[in-house]
């Protein structure tokens, strides 16, 4: 082990690390935006909605992450209108090719989880509301709505620790995330111990922070029963 | 269509082959995932707190660290930690690793942190009066294990381990950046040489679901028959 190594390295693999970060946000942002919109239809009571939810959660669940970002990435590209409209613009950069393949694929566990969330909600909440005479629209903001987002506080804990471990894969297609920074070092120098090494420990770390926000969350918003 | 058909002008049988192969390296990454699972389980449970370190830090720095970091260490690292073992003996010439090896122990050594979580939380669960029961009869510690606690233990974890196994199955597919030729890698040669990357890429999505779809009647198959008793 070369220590002196692991260190001068350390500061280009933090740059990657940056890189990982944006792109974990970016994608927890839009998989969030993507994972209410598809728990809501797969609620849904007319079963050609809740269906095409289910199909699109089974597929990107079901499916290696790596296929998704190659479909994006170089399937698209295939595709002639694509390549004339003004989306070109952006699925022609593996930065953004990334971004919505993990977005889409994060997206669908999220669904899951929101939706496993709303179905559990004890069904005398909504039926008190109702009692009360509640509009739906407010007992969904006010009562099903806070609930679910706290009970699936520690799922989507561990969804965000996944979505971190799956941008390494970006470093896949030419992006230099922490990943990419890693494997940049092992060609360079052959050492693949201190590389790698190096790059699992700030993984580590990370993984570290995320598990103790979320932990912080579940105790301060957490749903007590 | 065409480009599916069997034989020299097709990449049917290619496909096909990869797809054995993905099954292949899937399985032997599970049973090597189980065999670390047996070593680290005890350790995780174990009230000695030494040993309890080494098993948590297992998990934790499994879970914790991409797949591609473990895979990538031990097809670079592991050459060349041969090689070292070798020179030792006085070989001085480049060893190269068989890429199903070392994409196998990959997997297997990720899968195994999953699964020793898995056969984990199944022995807490098995009730204390079962443990006590043996003890009281005189039973010998192993002899417990391996007749009592072990078939309870693999019934209540097999829902779970469906989950453990749709991992594994998924985290085959990133061996193909070491070159080992599985469904991954196949679209992409097939890709390359076709120009065709949407079809050949779709064709694996497919192939990946038909897996995991298959796997999963079977699975739970199995959960209907070994709990016909309960």
């Amino acid at each position: 082990m070369d220590i002196k190594l692991m260190i001068s390295i350390f500061p280009s693999l933090l740059s990657g690390a940056v890189i990982t970060l944006q792109i974990l946000v970016s994608s927890m942002f839009f998989g969030l935006i993507i994972g209410f919109i598809f728990a809501i239809l797969r609620i849904n009571k007319n079963p050609i909605i809740s269906k095409f939810a289910y199909g699109y959660s089974y597929f990107f669940r079901g499916t290696p992450l790596l296929v998704q970002l190659y479909l994006i990435y170089y399937g698209l590209a295939n595709i002639e209108f694509l390549r004339n409209s003004f989306f070109w613009v952006i699925i022609k950069e593996p930065y953004w090719c990334a971004i919505i393949a993990f977005s889409l694929n994060t997206g669908a566990y999220t669904s899951e989880i929101l939706r496993s969330a709303f179905q559990t909600i004890k069904k005398g909440y909504i039926e008190a509301a109702q009692s009360l005479g509640v509009t739906k629209k407010i007992t969904f903001y006010r009562i099903q709505l806070p609930i679910a987002i706290k009970q699936s506080l520690p799922a989507y804990g561990n969804e965000i620790i996944l979505i971190l471990k799956g941008t390494s894969l970006a470093s896949v297609i030419t992006i230099m995330d922490l990943m990419g920074e890693a494997r940049k070092v092992n060609v360079l120098t052959f050492k693949p111990f201190e590389a790698f090494i190096t790059a699992g420990i700030i993984y580590l770390f990370i993984t570290f922070i995320i598990h103790n926000i979320i932990k912080y969350l579940e105790k301060k918003y957490g749903f007590q029963t | 269509m065409e480009l599916l058909s069997f034989g020299d002008t097709g990449w049917g049988d290619e496909l096909f082959f990869a797809t054995l192969m993905t099954i292949a390296v899937s399985i032997s990454a599970m049973v090597i995932g189980f065999a670390f699972a047996l070593i680290f389980t005890p350790l995780k449970l174990s009230k000695n707190k030494k040993l309890n370190v080494i098993g948590n830090c297992y998990t934790t720095i499994i879970r914790g660290v991409p797949e591609l970091l473990v895979i990538y260490l031990l097809f670079f690292g592991g050459t060349g930690a041969v090689m070292y073992v070798a020179s030792i003996f006085g070989y001085d010439g480049y060893i190269e690793i068989n890429a199903f090896i070392t994409g196998a122990l990959a997997i297997g050594v990720i899968s195994g942190a999953y699964s020793t979580e898995v056969f984990r939380g199944a022995i807490l669960s098995i009730d204390k009066g079962q443990f006590e029961a043996s003890k009281v009869l005189g039973i010998k510690k192993y002899i417990q294990f391996y007749k009592i606690i072990l078939p309870q233990m693999l019934r209540l974890s097999i829902p779970n381990l469906s989950n453990v196994w749709q991992i594994t199955l998924k985290d085959t597919s990133l061996i193909s950046v070491t070159g080992l030729v599985e469904i991954m890698r196949q679209s992409y040669i097939a890709a390359g040489s076709t120009r065709d990357p949407l079809f050949f890429y779709s064709v694996a999505a497919v192939l990946y679901l038909m897996l995991t779809f298959l796997s999963m009647k079977l699975i739970n198959k199995l959960e209907i028959k070994y709990s016909k008793g309960y």
